[in-house]
């Protein structure tokens, strides 16, 4: 018999009931809720007169539409200038404290964006399953954890019964092999996964990142890959657990300790696929490959190296990607055959549960130390993704770092991701963003986003346009 | 839970691929703490020629008269027609909630992301898949006849197209079975309860700190 993949582990180790349709009942560990997607599912449960199966499993926090300037934040949710973004976080309070949920309101040092507290704090650990009713919850899977996003109706499942009605996914393994070139970012390797697999890629898989790369990458950059699981159309995406991971979750607040760490810290390590498990599908890159990656279109899998010209239609046969193209060219005020070099940008945006941890605060101040935001660039934002980031990088300097090359260090939130709150593009902009989508509209009506690394960013908010990060210093 | 069984009605297109959740419900409805109302602003930013606020009234909005959806031939339709990988991106519910609340009964695409798939389900709200050639047939006839209206049968699995022709679609037992009889999944799972329970105080014995509460 063939070896076991993670997925598979996963899977078995929380299966509470395989029924006889195919369906399965799978226990949930860890559900951690925000303000958009819970309001209705508590609402079912007031209806139907239930309550939370196992309220110590929960942990809440509002992110989505928080306000990130220091003056709008100051009065907490009172102090909410959009009455219905107030009336949402108010609601998540009021269903928390009538539930009896453990919530890091608005202002409380813990909040942040749901998917960088959970490992943060410990709270979501390896081998564990994860669900919030958000796409990006595969974030989690880089601890080696069965994490994805579920719809509201769902939430309400979960919260009712502490499990998931689900069909086993099928395997998919990305393999990335060799080692990354110098100034290449987990950012850019998910990046050129999605533009070779597409958004599609991963539909009906659970997909691992396995590869020498992943081996080599830090716990952070496991998370930006896993992150973006969804964009190649995975629910889940997860890494095997090595010591890399167990060197990141001790001491963590929720972490174990003592005796228990010793016993959970043995049963993690055996969440890693076995020798010989055989997968689904399989995709391979070299890692050595990879250059600094920009999205040109409003997919995510319309993603190129920063050294090529935007695509032209009349290059597509497939009729249904040729006007997708078209569209997209439309849509982002590009012409076929342009350098992506030659885009200009008019905002730049450093955040979101893809890229707003310590290891990317870092990358990007050290990017514009020194120098300073081009005048053509009106608008520069770095938003950490918790309090704990956001003291982090205040302990280390990187604010001042930022504030003096120009930029704007902000409050901790989901901010200009998707625009929910204040911090949104204007009509025709376009964006360098370290986010996670650049579909029409996302990051405000009419706006045009590039998804790139946080080193990306920062560089192209010092030149104006976009630019190897790795040329910069010859060009200064 | 809503129940499906059957609808007849006409067939509208929404004719590009990769159609994500923010395409057919901006972010800025999703403040709403309700379930109901996104019909609307279901493809608000395809659908008008303005940029749409929650809670307006959206009968005085310039509408983008390029857009199907506003073609009077298509009004009243409850069947969608979707290319591949129809509903990617974002988890929101909101999605299959606005698709419902204009009308829609049903969606007929060669293939769905995950979670909106999942989503559907739960709300009475019915995805099929039919392979490219079979959609490519009812686009075709779709846009060679004004009124053309499509039948959809979930018992037999099948949709039927004006001049008979039968297409039949897969399903999953479970899922054809909850839509059917409208069931509520949570009050299936309680039937469970002893399950879960007995399931969960052996991972205590075995996994403790998978239990440790989450402390304030």
């Amino acid at each position: 018999m063939s070896g076991k993949t993670l997925y598979d582990k996963l899977w078995d180790a929380h299966l509470v009931k395989q029924r006889d349709d195919g369906s399965a009942l799978i226990y949930i560990d860890r559900h951690i809720i925000h303000e958009v997607t819970t309001p209705q599912a508590f609402e079912g449960l007031r209806i139907a007169n239930r309550k939370p199966w196992r309220v110590d499993s929960i942990l809440a926090t509002p992110d989505h539409n928080v306000p990130t300037t220091t003056v709008e934040r100051a009065n907490g949710v009172e102090g909410i200038e959009d009455p219905v973004s107030r009336i949402q976080v108010q609601t998540l309070d009021d269903n928390c404290d009538e539930f009896g949920i453990v919530e890091f309101k608005i202002n409380d040092h813990r909040q942040g964006i749901v998917h960088v507290i959970g490992p943060e704090t410990g709270a979501c650990l390896p081998g564990m399953t994860v669900v919030c009713g958000d796409s990006h919850t595969a974030t989690n899977g880089a601890l080696g954890a069965l994490a994805h996003g579920i719809g509201t109706s769902e939430v309400e499942h979960v919260l009712a019964t502490q499990c998931l009605v689900a069909k086993k996914m099928k395997n998919m393994l990305v393999r990335v092999d060799g080692v990354l070139g110098e100034g290449i970012t987990p950012k850019d390797v998910v990046l050129a996964i999605i533009a070779k697999i597409g958004t599609a890629g991963g539909n009906g898989h659970a997909i691992e990142f396995g590869g020498q790369v992943f081996r080599d990458m830090s716990m952070e950059g496991r998370m930006t890959v896993c992150n973006m699981a969804i964009e190649a159309g995975a629910r889940a995406g997860m890494v095997g657990v090595d010591q890399t991971t167990l060197d990141y979750v001790k001491g963590r607040s929720y972490a174990p300790r003592g005796e228990v760490w010793d016993q959970a810290a043995a049963d993690w390590l055996t969440f890693v696929s076995d020798e010989g498990a055989e997968f689904d599908r399989l995709a391979v890159i070299d890692g050595a490959d990879i250059k600094p990656q920009v999205s040109w279109g409003t997919s995510p899998e319309m993603v190129l190296s920063v050294d090529s010209n935007v695509p032209s239609p009349a290059d597509e046969s497939d009729p249904v990607k040729r006007e997708g193209i078209e569209r997209a060219l439309v849509y982002m005020g590009l012409e076929a055959g342009q350098a992506i070099t030659d885009i200009k940008l008019d905002k730049v945006f450093i955040g979101s549960c893809t890229n707003s941890r310590i290891e990317d605060m870092r990358a990007a101040a050290a990017v514009v130390k020194g120098r300073q935001k081009a005048d053509s660039v009106v608008e520069a934002l770095v938003v950490p993704g918790s309090g704990a980031v956001k003291a982090q990088a205040e302990a280390e300097g990187l604010d001042k770092i930022f504030v003096a090359a120009g930029l704007e260090w902000r409050e901790p939130g989901c901010s200009m991701c998707l625009a929910m709150n204040a911090d949104k593009l204007g009509a025709g902009e376009h964006c360098a963003s370290t986010s996670n989508r650049n579909f029409e509209g996302r990051q405000g009506y009419g706006g045009r986003t590039h998804l790139v690394s946080p080193a990306m960013a920062a560089a192209a908010a010092i030149a104006g346009h976009f630019i190897d990060v790795r040329d910069l210093d010859a060009q200064a | 839970m809503k129940s499906f069984t059957q609808v007849s009605g006409i067939a509208a297109p929404m004719d590009r691929a990769n159609v994500d959740t923010d395409m057919i419900i901006p972010k800025q409805f999703l403040k709403s703490i309700k379930r109901s109302g996104f019909g609307k602003n279901l493809f608000d930013e395809l659908r008008y020629l303005d940029e749409g606020l929650p809670d307006q009234d959206c009968s005085h909005r310039p509408v983008n008269p390029d857009f199907p959806l506003n073609f009077a031939r298509y009004h009243g339709a409850s069947v969608l027609l979707a290319r591949e990988n129809f509903g990617c991106g974002s988890s929101r519910e909101h999605a299959p909630w606005a698709l419902d609340d204009y009308g829609f009964r049903c969606v007929i695409a060669p293939s769905f992301a995950d979670i909106f798939y999942n989503n559907s389900f739960k709300n009475g709200f019915l995805p099929i898949v039919l392979a490219d050639d079979e959609l490519e047939v009812l686009f075709s006839e779709m846009y060679a006849a004004e009124g053309y209206e499509l039948s959809v049968d979930l018992e037999s699995q099948t949709v039927c197209t004006p001049s008979g022709q039968i297409f039949s679609f897969e399903i999953d037992a479970f899922r054809k079975h909850c839509l059917l009889n409208g069931f509520d999944d949570i009050e299936l799972t309680l039937q469970d309860s002893d399950s879960i329970a007995a399931y969960e105080s052996a991972r205590r014995v075995s996994a403790p700190w998978l239990f440790d509460a989450v402390k304030a």
